[in-house]
């Protein structure tokens, strides 16, 4: 594990976070169960999974770190390392590909000088963009659709993809918009 | 028209309908449920006693009904293999992890009519003994699990979930968990292991049916977010009603998304069977784009063998005497319903129809469909993890020119050794029978970009430098 131990004594669990998880925990006959939840929860406050996070769950649950590590690796929507304050999320997927998907990509690419041949998540130096290709987001009627945070567009065109872009970039507050909170 | 016959999207697309419990309440909502749970013990004329659960259960295993979630397998079947013997309790899990690629017709019902789900799933509870039950959502409908949450509180509320529902002494809890983005939760024992907090691998079959050894090692019932809507419907208009619609072999209705380049991509409620393929993508989704030409269907959701637009397909169909005649029909006028679409070789799957156009390299197609499987297998077994990983890797090289006309043959050569049962689950199928069935099927195309490579190979390095990549 990476982190030194002094960033592990600064993690700290809000209470009403901790009172969600313990809410969960009443929903399973197994605390085990609560591990993909409780990741979710920690990974909209805090914007990823970190190791004290994980290590904070695994005791939570009475589990071991790793029972809790082998879930995050597993699941592409977790993340181990903080986002960008703007998450675009793209559908690579076929009916979103027939319609266009991959010039959405491109284009929010090289609009953010981030590698378009690259598939899997990258965020620009300035860490404020993470930009990514994801598989079917369920919604082929509407392609090419995208996640924003967590807010769903759907029918995107390079110019409207652009506009989104203008409007992340006039956005200067230091606040994470729409964690699924 | 073949829209009249909604049942499911009845109410969901209408100006005034929004998805809360007072909306679904003044459109007959929980009416259903109320008429399961008042249901009286009943003897049967051999003097059998009949419980108000077993008539439920008689009922769906009447009206036929099919899974609507892929694999199309009765639903009245699965519920009568529930082992109600082990003394253990018996839990029920709606799949809607809908991640199948061309599918999104769960995302409607949830997002704009949560409360039918629930009823449904009450009434399916209830039927079965179910006391806890879960919706296995997948963590892309962040929107939805919030509608969800949302209207299971309202139905809290209302006293139609938790203790002694509607004064009738039943009691049900039904709570959400989101998955986190993997294809593979939507394979029933695979959102089993999620749901117990493990990585969501397969298991094997036999021994862990969910039916018997499921979710916690209890009997299980995984049923998908339309197929729970269906049963409502059942006990609505009764199992009898219900068979009048669709045909014999696959009763009822059903919702189709037809999604790529077409005019108009959506979802549409039909009547199995009562419509073809080519009123679906042509008369509901407006047929191809102006200019273009339909080349290839894909039937059933990404999984499903891809069908040709100039292909015939040979129908049998009993007549009254008995016996069988064969027809021979055109892609376009094969009905729409299980049989049919199997009996072209392909399956009507999750009823996600992806249309490709002329326009559109199946070269392409199949890069693009076998990167999302190589994604997606979770890597448990062999075959999978290995083979899909390796037909996306021969595609992408043929897409980037260095192709070779021995790659037609070994992809259909890969695909064969990953499918047959070769996997644990039914993922090594759907990752190499859509490949296969592109190399079959459009083997010209993908021999021309080979062979364009190849010859283009043997000018500059001349015989012996074919296999030679720059």
């Amino acid at each position: 594990m990476h982190e030194t131990d002094s960033m592990v004594m600064e993690f700290s669990v809000p209470n009403t976070l901790e009172s969600e998880i313990d809410e969960l925990i009443t929903h399973y006959p197994e605390k085990r169960s609560v591990t993909l939840m409780a990741l979710h929860a920690l990974q909209a406050h805090f914007g990823f999974v970190s190791d004290a996070g994980i290590e904070w769950i695994a005791q939570k649950l009475d589990q071991t770190p790793l029972a809790v590590l082998e879930l995050v690796t597993f699941y592409p929507m977790f993340s181990r390392e903080p986002l960008g304050k703007f998450h675009f999320r793209i559908c690579r997927t076929l009916s979103c590909a027939l319609n266009g998907s991959e010039k959405i990509y491109w284009a929010l690419c090289e609009q953010l000088g981030l590698d378009k041949n690259v598939h899997k998540r990258q965020t620009t130096p300035d860490g404020r963009f993470t930009v990514e290709f994801v598989e079917c987001l369920a919604c082929c009627n509407k392609g090419p659709v995208l996640f924003l945070n967590e807010d769903f567009h759907e029918n995107m065109t390079e110019e409207s993809v652009s506009k989104l872009l203008t409007i992340c970039n006039g956005d200067n507050s230091s606040e994470r918009k729409g964690t699924g909170k | 028209m073949p829209q009249k016959n909604r049942l499911i999207l009845k109410n969901l697309d209408n100006k005034d309908y929004n998805n809360t419990l007072s909306c679904y309440l003044e459109e007959g909502g929980y009416e259903t449920l109320k008429k399961a749970l008042s249901l009286k013990e009943k003897t049967t004329q051999d003097g059998k006693k009949l419980s108000p659960q077993q008539q439920l259960r008689d009922e769906v295993k009447a009206s036929g009904l099919r899974g609507r979630g892929g694999a199309g397998f009765s639903t009245g079947l699965k519920w009568s293999f529930v082992n109600r013997a082990s003394g253990k309790p018996i839990y029920l899990v709606c799949n809607c992890d809908e991640s199948e690629p061309g599918t999104f017709k769960d995302r409607q019902i949830v997002h704009k009519d949560p409360h039918q789900l629930i009823e449904g799933m009450i009434i399916s509870c209830f039927a079965n003994d179910v006391h806890l039950a879960y919706i296995y959502i997948r963590g892309e409908f962040n929107e939805g699990a919030k509608i969800l949450n949302r209207a299971l509180d309202e139905a809290r509320s209302r006293n139609l979930l938790g203790k002694n529902i509607l004064d009738s002494g039943y009691d049900l809890e039904i709570y959400i968990h989101r998955g986190a983005g993997a294809y593979i939760c939507g394979e029933e024992t695979g959102a089993l292991s999620s749901l117990e907090g493990y990585r969501p691998q397969p298991r094997l079959k036999p021994p862990y049916f969910p039916a018997a050894l499921g979710l916690y090692m209890c009997p299980t019932i995984v049923n998908n977010v339309e197929t729970l809507c269906a049963v409502k419907h059942v006990i609505e208009i009764g199992a009898s009603q219900y068979a009048k619609l669709g045909i014999p072999s696959d009763p009822g209705t059903r919702i189709v998304g037809v999604s790529g380049q077409v005019r108009n991509p959506g979802y549409f409620e039909v009547e199995i069977g009562k419509i073809t393929l080519g009123q679906i993508i042509n008369d509901l989704a407006g047929g191809p784009r102006s200019g273009r030409q339909i080349k290839a269907i894909i039937p059933g959701g990404s999984s499903s063998k891809v069908l040709r637009a100039d292909e015939k397909v040979t129908l049998k169909t009993k007549n009254p005497d008995g016996t069988f005649s064969e027809k021979v029909v055109d892609v376009f006028d094969l009905p729409y319903d299980s049989d049919s679409i199997a009996a072209a070789g392909s399956m009507s799957g999750s009823g996600g129809i992806v249309v490709i156009d002329d326009s559109t390299s199946m070269v392409e197609v199949a890069a693009n469909v076998s990167e999302f499987y190589v994604h997606e297998s979770c890597g448990q077994c062999t075959p999978c993890r290995e083979g899909t990983r390796w037909m996306s890797k021969i595609l992408k090289r043929i897409l980037a020119g260095n192709g070779r006309r021995a790659d037609v043959d070994e992809l259909a050569r890969i695909s064969q050794n990953i499918m047959n049962g070769r996997s644990l689950c039914a993922f090594g199928e759907a990752a190499s029978w859509p490949i296969e069935s592109y190399v079959l099927k459009f083997r010209d195309e993908f021999l021309a970009l080979c062979a364009a490579a190849e010859d283009s190979r043997k000018e500059i390095w001349g015989e012996a430098g074919i296999n030679r990549f720059a």
